[in-house]
């Protein structure tokens, strides 16, 4: 597979001239939003700036520690998409009073944080590969966590906050992280199972429910909790990462094609029966009639300004700072595209949507070169659930689909949000590193010069460290891992 | 496994590019169009929400854009409003913009397309668009001087302005309004100005009285019979004309007198020269004139000052009217300016103005130059031939007619000893009923016309109206000439 494997130079360095780059970006969107907004430019400009810059570049340092092979792009990428982010709430801040900079930038630095963490502590991120079902059962206690009595919160019709005391947190933010974990635990180990056991019914094979079980009943939990949590975003969300995975692992379109037959009828379904679904589809179908975009709640109002002022700003838009987003409801959250579209035009919109773009690229690449069936189906599976809930917030407020109220990675207003999507930057970093550092083993092996990466399946093999439990199901890991190659 | 990741990465860069395709569909494709839906607010907020060039008099703002903490950064302030507002208009957020302030909505709001290269720079520093500023040929002085002369309560307009160029110096009309209280951001605010204004009679924040109220122009319409008289070389101004007691109109029983109220002249002679019968405004004479020489030539000296025709300048000017087919009864009457036959004040002061200016009608215009917020002349004031009325002989002998009018005839009110003033009263009786509209125009001074004046009070008794048009024609001309 020619191509796909990188040249081991860690390239750090260019990371660290496009995170200037981005940080030059970051800066730059929060003076021109101070002079578009005729803010007086205070310290507090020049402090958010520099926290930012301070932060990015001490995960830049991390790297250079500990991921020295990770992918140069992935870090600039996502501090010109938070920095962006951070500038655009700092400039919304005269005319909404949910918006905080202040707030959203203590969040950033600790997701930076925590992903600098991770960085640091797993130096190998097969180490998440060992307890499959602790994840599982993380991921049910955190998507159960709202309905708690006590601590669950109602916010706009969605039970998905918990109440911290010092703040509020969307528990299913990290939910999306630790079952995209188990599902690639699950799948990277039991997929010749899945692939080969099973029964032939016509034209497709159908795995054995033993097999796929667990997967089901994850993923049955999953949309379960959601249809109680009334999280439609979540559930779009939950199956897109579970269809993503499961189709990267074993290649087979025809479960996928089978997946979407199901997410259809699961649509016609809620659309027929949840009264909240039906009002949602309504609300998309006659967005521009009078009626629904005068009723107070539920109506089509939002997303109707959001598309006014999408076609105000234009081609060019009205400049940062120039426009009326206030009109907008939601404007640094659910909505922050419209007023990017609005203020930075169609150009500035299509720049941050070709960021999305080359982002998960990025991510898709190291998952190309990753070597491991867990690493690739984790960080392919991750970089689609990325594009997928780009697609599924911005489609909602271009009226491609229903809005569903999912936050627009690292740009939109929101700690939880921020945290997970700082996560999986995290991983993804560790599994560039991993899928990009020179192979060093005891023999020799051609790690660096033309051909590089090309090793002997049976070396790979010998190279897994062996795991707990490995017994009945390590021939599978290890004929998935020499698959890869074959 | 790879194979699998390169679809999963196609369907992403699937899914952007159903995103940059609906992006493109909204921000540039279908852009205006949702610019114009019914519920998009936005373009209205924009427009009040950015600075709006003002409108100027002898350098001074009378409506200007100023910084607001209300719901808008910019509120529409208009000082000395009820003397300007038929002019100005009003920029209202619950009523729309009319006057000026709509005429001239695309300098004011400084987005033509020749802005074009300051647009692209906004763009670039962010800045919002400033409008273009302009500034008309009114002079305050005059204007404050016309104002006052017309009291609250009236209905009239009046009009002045300089003969060899055309500019108009005063114009102004009651009843009037607040462009202020109008345009108010505050809509509660707003809707009250408006109504009370309209329970007024005559009362509009949409319409210019003296270029838009068609009013039957009297015996002031006997300037136009006279031209036509002399025109047609059956008439000079010393020849002795019959001054019959009554005319019966053609082909009907109903028989047309001469005033023959106070002061009243027509019925001490039975002949008098023309001079004589237009300075006392005998009727019987020029009816039959008019009967004689045809309704085609009367109309078509009247179209030549404007009559049937509407234009902008740039207020809205309504076409005065001097009808088609008239019968012969029908063209007696019009010929005293009475029936049919209607005119705005702006066009009978055309028709002074004309006469004045040698026979040479210039193009009455509002606007002395319009400039950018740097001060570069987009447009600038030239004065424009409309046409020519009638020959320099006519002019001159008509003029001196009007001489006679002030100087012997029926407005020897107006005489003064500053200045001589040539002039035409007219009163137009209203069918069913004792009152009358009340004109006089004319210019000053005689030898070397400078301004033309016209002053109509609708809908008026006798003697207010002779008083508000006589004594005012002196007093504005004295103030003007002088000046």
């Amino acid at each position: 597979m020619p191509g796909v494997i990188s040249p081991p130079h860690p390239r750090r360095n260019v990371e660290l001239l496009l995170l200037v780059l981005a940080l030059g970006i970051g800066l730059g969107a929060n003076l021109l939003g101070a002079i578009g907004t005729e803010q007086e430019i205070t310290t507090a400009y020049w402090v958010q700036s520099g926290v930012l810059a301070a932060a990015s570049l001490a995960l830049h340092v991390v790297l250079r520690l500990r991921a020295p092979f990770a992918d140069p792009y992935i870090l600039p990428i996502t501090v010109t998409l938070n920095g962006l982010g951070l500038a655009i709430i700092h400039r919304l801040e005269t005319s909404n009073t949910l918006a905080n900079a202040t707030t959203q930038l203590v969040w950033t630095v600790v997701a930076m944080a925590m992903a600098g963490a991770l960085l640091w502590f797993v130096r190998d991120h097969r180490l998440l590969r060992r307890w499959p079902y602790l994840f599982l059962a993380l991921s049910a206690v955190l998507l159960v966590l709202p309905l708690l009595p006590g601590i669950g919160m109602t916010v706009n019709g969605a039970r998905i906050w918990v109440n911290l005391g010092v703040g509020t947190f969307q528990p299913g933010e990290i939910a999306k992280i630790t079952l995209a974990v188990f599902f690639a635990g699950y799948l990277s180990a039991n997929r010749d199972l899945i692939l080969l056991a099973g029964k032939k019914v016509g034209p497709l094979t159908f795995p054995r429910m033993r097999d796929l079980g667990p997967l089901v009943v994850a993923w049955l939990v999953a949309l379960g909790v959601l249809v109680f949590q009334r999280d439609l975003g979540s559930a779009l969300l939950f199956f897109g990462l579970f269809m993503a995975m499961l189709y990267i692992a074993t290649s087979r379109a025809s479960w996928i094609l089978l997946g979407l037959g199901l997410i259809g009828l699961g649509a016609v379904l809620a659309f027929l029966f949840m009264p909240h679904v039906t009002a949602r589809f309504d609300v998309w179908l006659n967005a521009f009639d009078r009626q629904i975009y005068e009723r107070q709640f539920g109506g089509s109002l939002q997303v109707v300004e959001g598309v006014f002022g999408m076609a105000s700003g234009g081609f060019m838009g009205t400049g940062l700072g120039a426009g009326s987003p206030w009109r907008v409801p939601l404007n640094h959250s659910d909505m922050i595209l419209a007023t990017i579209g609005e203020e930075l035009g169609f150009v500035g919109l299509s720049a941050v949507l070709v960021l999305y773009l080359l982002l998960f690229t990025r991510i898709m690449r190291a998952a190309l070169g990753a070597r491991d069936a867990f690493g690739k189906v984790l960080a392919a599976g991750l970089a689609f659930t990325l594009a997928w809930q780009l697609f599924v917030v911005a489609g909602g407020v271009m009226l491609v689909i229903p809005m569903t109220g999912l936050t627009t990675p690292f740009l939109a207003a929101g700690g939880s949000s921020l945290l997970a999507n700082w996560i999986i930057v995290g991983l993804v970093l560790r599994i560039s590193h991993s899928a990009r550092r020179p192979v060093v083993v005891d023999d020799m092996v051609n790690a660096s010069g033309p051909g590089a990466g090309h090793q002997d399946p049976a070396k790979l093999v010998a190279l897994e460290p062996h795991r707990r439990g490995a017994g009945r199901r390590g021939s599978a890991r290890r004929a998935a891992v020499g698959g890869d190659r074959a | 496994m790879n194979e699998a990741i390169r679809r999963m990465w196609m369907v992403a860069v699937a899914l952007v590019l159903v995103l940059l395709v609906a992006g493109s569909t909204i921000q540039v494709v279908l852009a205006d169009q949702l610019k114009e839906d019914p519920l998009n607010r936005r373009q209205i907020y924009l427009e009040y929400g950015a600075p709006r060039g003002p409108i100027l008099v002898d350098g001074e703002p009378i409506a200007q854009s100023v910084e607001s903490d209300g719901r808008f950064a910019y509120l529409r302030q208009y000082s000395e409003s009820g003397m300007y507002a038929p002019i100005t208009g009003m920029y209202s957020l619950n009523y729309g913009a009319s006057g000026l302030e709509q005429k001239l909505n695309r300098y004011l709001a400084g987005t033509p397309t020749s802005a074009f290269m300051d647009r692209a720079l906004e763009i670039v520093t962010g800045s919002t668009a400033q409008g273009d500023q302009v500034e008309l040929t009114l002079d305050s002085d005059i204007q404050r001087l016309i104002y006052g002369a017309l009291p609250d309560g009236v209905r009239g307009s009046i009009v002045v302005t300089e003969v060899d160029t055309g500019r108009i110096v005063g114009m102004t009309s009651r009843p009037t309004f607040d462009a202020n209280a109008v345009s108010s951001q505050n809509l509660a605010e707003s809707r009250a100005a408006m109504e009370e204004l309209e329970s007024i009679p005559g009362g509009s924040a949409y319409t210019n009285r003296a270029t838009q109220q068609l009013i039957s122009p009297g015996s002031t319409f006997k300037l136009i019979d006279a031209i036509a008289m002399l025109e047609s070389g059956d008439y000079s101004p010393d020849d002795e004309l019959e001054v019959p007691e009554r005319y019966t109109l053609p082909g009907t029983r109903t028989q047309m007198g001469n005033y023959s109220g106070e002061g009243a002249q027509c019925g001490t002679r039975s002949t008098a020269s023309l001079t004589w019968i237009m300075a006392n405004s005998c009727n019987t004479p020029f009816a039959e004139a008019a009967v004689d020489l045809g309704q085609d030539k009367i109309r078509e000296v009247a179209e030549r000052f404007g009559f049937n025709q509407d234009f902008e300048m740039p207020l809205d000017v309504a076409a005065s009217r001097f009808p088609q087919d008239l019968d012969d009864a029908a063209l007696a009457q019009s010929a005293i300016g009475q029936r049919d036959v209607q005119a705005t004040a702006l066009q009978m002061n055309m028709v002074a103005s004309g006469i004045a200016n040698g026979g040479m009608l210039m193009e009455p215009q509002l606007v002395e130059s319009i400039r950018r917020s740097d001060l570069s002349v987009v447009e600038s004031f030239s004065p424009r031939e409309r046409g020519r009325v009638t020959s320099e002989d006519v002019a001159a002998q008509v003029r001196d007619m009007m001489v006679a009018v002030v100087e012997e005839g029926g407005a020897s009110g107006a005489r003064s000893s500053q200045v001589q003033i040539a002039a035409k009263t007219g009163t137009a009786q209203i069918d069913g009923t004792d009152a009358v509209h009340s004109w006089i125009t004319g210019f000053a001074p005689a030898e070397n016309p400078r301004y033309a004046v016209t002053i109509v009070i609708e809908n008026t008794d006798l003697g207010t109206g002779r008083r508000l048009t006589v004594d005012n024609m002196k007093r504005i001309m004295e103030a003007v000439v002088a000046e």
